[in-house]
């Protein structure tokens, strides 16, 4: 049975430009202890999707249009507040992008790394931050005994992160998001963040959902991938899958993108064009303005997520047609 | 840190003495003199008067002799008040405008704070727009009409404070200095409520009340643990000068209420052409403006966790 399924979520903005589409009808599965990767543009929706599975869409200008998230039987979007708050923290916990900003400035490490224990837990403060101690000793910060009653700005970038994945983790959650968690750091940091995420989950036997724009990331990392673009997933698979057959011109062109598997000499490829204004309809394929394999049908007919092999679904009518089939040739690596 | 503020006191000195030049040489370019008003005075008395304080001297001369006795705390005699210096004027109203500056200050922080967080809390709803638009009313609402509506109702209808004066008010409930501090308080606490609103509103957007949320803290520790520290950082650096304004007191409550203040005592040293109390409340009034504005600056600097130093 999966821990978390998530169906048809729908999230909107309504702001004056027009009604911003941001998450338009997502869904996956997380199993237990497992790591699912999204994978997408930024601007794709992948951040929204998750602030709305934990209540954290402001709203407004947000709105959850419609879906179920059902963690342990609890539906997610449509408990009451405190019952999510609840789970909040405790059961899944958040990570985030810039760790730079995601810490206060004006508490103490110690102050923000204990309380989610006080929160959720009946513990004293004593014991609280001999956890804390632990928990920075577990991410790898060195002298952590000190260093716990630093503030946020006496730490490096990478050095935030360690403290944002403590403080996530210190709760023992069942499920972990990490949205970006390397996007804001130094190259030689990243894969220092990434190895210790790793390392934590096989401790704790945690299921992370792992958000990024970098398809060479999810390669290390995860057991299944779900690529969105425009709000909407377009392509879902085991990672093999998506790098084995992919079945969606937009995953094969970011496969061309990624920075790690780009041939030396050759200049790295970027998909032209921008993804499409979401306050817009887009009838049709989100990506056939971008898309090299377009057809006049491609912005007409209507699209759909359909599974064309075991667990392997596509949205490009071309795929499900039949017309595309080795997406892997254009990929060229 | 000690430094500054050792430094910020040094800067005082130059401060006042700029205050105290330009002040001086205003009050002798005015028209009129200290006695001219005084109509049963013949010249040969005025004359007197003037060559006694030493006004027949050259204008250079007497800012010298000023000078000179400024820097020994001495400010001279109240040409108004012949018994008095000007240190026993302001030693005596002085004190009636701090009470009344101090309890303003302490309505105004409660009333304010309040008003302003119930209204960030509740963003665009009417929690927000009810409190905010009572204190757009208070921002807009001059001290000399509040002044009146707050008599009528608790000094003439209610009959809980005294409508006027300041010495032997026993027989009324509520001290003298509660309505003209009421008054003041009301307007001031419409800016810090306005204040307290815009912090608060930036700090909430921030990512980290994000990361608070996503700790499942409940919304009371997001708000007065995780935004008021930042949001109320403007409200602090307003609060320096505004003390310092209101205990010095304010001439129009000071005179609607009657109150014999600092405030009022200025307006009058200024309207008998009182040079040595003039420039007396003037350097008084910049003492406490400078030192009221490093006392928030510091404020602030303590506030800001950088200021500080880990173990
Ligand atoms: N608070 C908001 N108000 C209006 N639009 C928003 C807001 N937050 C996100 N969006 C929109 O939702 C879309 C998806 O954003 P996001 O989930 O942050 O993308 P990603 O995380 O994939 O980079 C973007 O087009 C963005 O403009
Ligand atoms: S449906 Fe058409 S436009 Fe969209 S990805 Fe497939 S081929 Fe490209
Ligand atoms: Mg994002």
């Amino acid at each position: 049975m999966p821990l978390l399924s998530v169906e048809n979520l729908r999230t909107y903005f309504y702001t004056r430009a027009g009604v911003v589409r941001a998450v338009d009808d997502v869904s996956f599965l997380l199993e237990p202890g497992e790591t699912l990767g999204i994978v997408g543009e930024s601007g794709s929706g992948k951040s929204v999707t998750c602030y709305s599975i934990l209540g954290l869409i402001p709203q407004p200008p947000g709105r959850i249009m419609g879906g179920r998230a059902i963690f342990d039987g609890v539906d997610l979007l449509g408990c009451d507040k405190e019952r999510l708050r609840l789970i909040r923290g405790k059961r899944i916990s958040m990570i985030f992008q810039d760790p730079m900003t995601s810490l206060n400035p004006y508490l103490r490490v110690s102050e923000q790394l204990i309380e989610p224990l006080l929160v959720h837990e009946k513990i004293s403060r004593r014991k609280a931050l001999d956890q804390a101690v632990t928990s920075l000793e577990e991410v790898g910060i060195q002298d952590a005994g000190r260093r716990l009653h630093f503030y946020p700005h006496e730490f490096s970038g990478g050095m935030r992160q360690r403290v944002m994945i403590a403080m996530a983790l210190i709760s023992r959650p069942e499920v972990l998001i990490a949205d970006e968690p390397t996007t804001a750091l130094d190259v030689t940091v990243q894969a220092q963040i990434l190895e210790l995420i790793k390392r934590r989950q096989r401790d704790l036997g945690t299921a992370v959902i792992f958000i990024t724009h970098d398809l060479g990331v999810i390669a290390a990392f995860c057991r299944e991938v779900y690529v969105m673009y425009a709000g909407r997933i377009v392509e879902s698979a085991a990672t093999g899958e998506i790098f084995a057959r992919p079945m969606h011109p937009y995953n094969a062109a970011l496969q061309q993108s990624i920075p790690a598997l780009h041939q030396k000499g050759k200049p790295l490829f970027t998909i032209p064009g921008l993804p499409p204004d979401l306050s817009k309809p887009l009838p049709g394929c989100p990506f056939s303005p971008r898309c090299t394999y377009a057809e006049p049908k491609c912005r007409e007919q209507a699209v759909t997520l359909q599974t064309m092999a075991e667990r392997h679904q596509t949205a490009c009518l071309r795929y499900q047609a039949g017309e595309l089939n080795d997406l892997r040739a254009a990929v060229g690596v | 840190m000690l430094k500054v503020i050792l430094s910020r006191f040094l800067q005082l000195v130059p401060v006042l003495w700029v205050l105290l030049t330009l002040t001086f040489f205003l009050t002798k370019v005015v028209p009129g003199g200290p006695f001219s008003a005084e109509r049963q005075a013949t010249p040969e008395v005025i004359a007197k008067l003037n060559e006694y304080y030493g006004l027949d001297k050259p204008v250079w001369e007497q800012y010298l002799a000023y000078l000179s006795k400024v820097i020994r705390f001495d400010f001279g005699p109240s040409y108004t008040y012949q018994s008095d210096s000007v240190t026993e004027v302001i030693a005596r109203a002085f004190p009636i405008s701090l009470q009344i500056g101090t309890l303003a200050f302490l309505i105004a922080l409660l009333i304010g704070i309040t008003a302003g967080t119930i209204a960030a809390v509740n963003k665009n709803k009417v929690w927000d727009y009810f409190p905010m638009s009572l204190a757009m009313v208070g921002i807009c609402l001059p001290t000399f009409v509040m002044g009146p509506i707050l008599a009528l109702v608790f000094c003439l209808q209610l009959k809980v404070a005294p409508v006027s004066g300041w010495y032997g008010l026993d027989y009324v409930p509520l001290h003298p200095a509660v309505m003209p501090a009421l008054t003041l308080g009301l307007f001031y606490a419409a800016n810090i409520a306005r204040l307290t609103r815009g912090g608060l509103l930036d700090v909430l957007n921030q990512d980290f009340i994000r990361t608070a949320r996503a700790k499942g803290l409940p919304d009371h520790q997001i708000i007065f643990k995780h935004a008021m520290r930042g949001g109320l950082l403007p409200v602090v650096s307003f609060l320096g000068p505004a003390f310092a304004g209101l205990i010095s007191g304010s001439f129009v409550v000071e005179k609607i209420f009657n109150v014999p203040g600092l405030g009022q005592e200025f307006i009058k040293s200024v309207f008998n052409r009182d040079y040595p109390l003039i420039l007396g409340t003037v350097i008084f009034f910049g003492t406490l403006i400078v030192i009221f504005n490093l006392v928030s600056d510091v404020a602030q600097a303590l506030l800001d966790p950088k200021s500080r130093r880990s173990p």
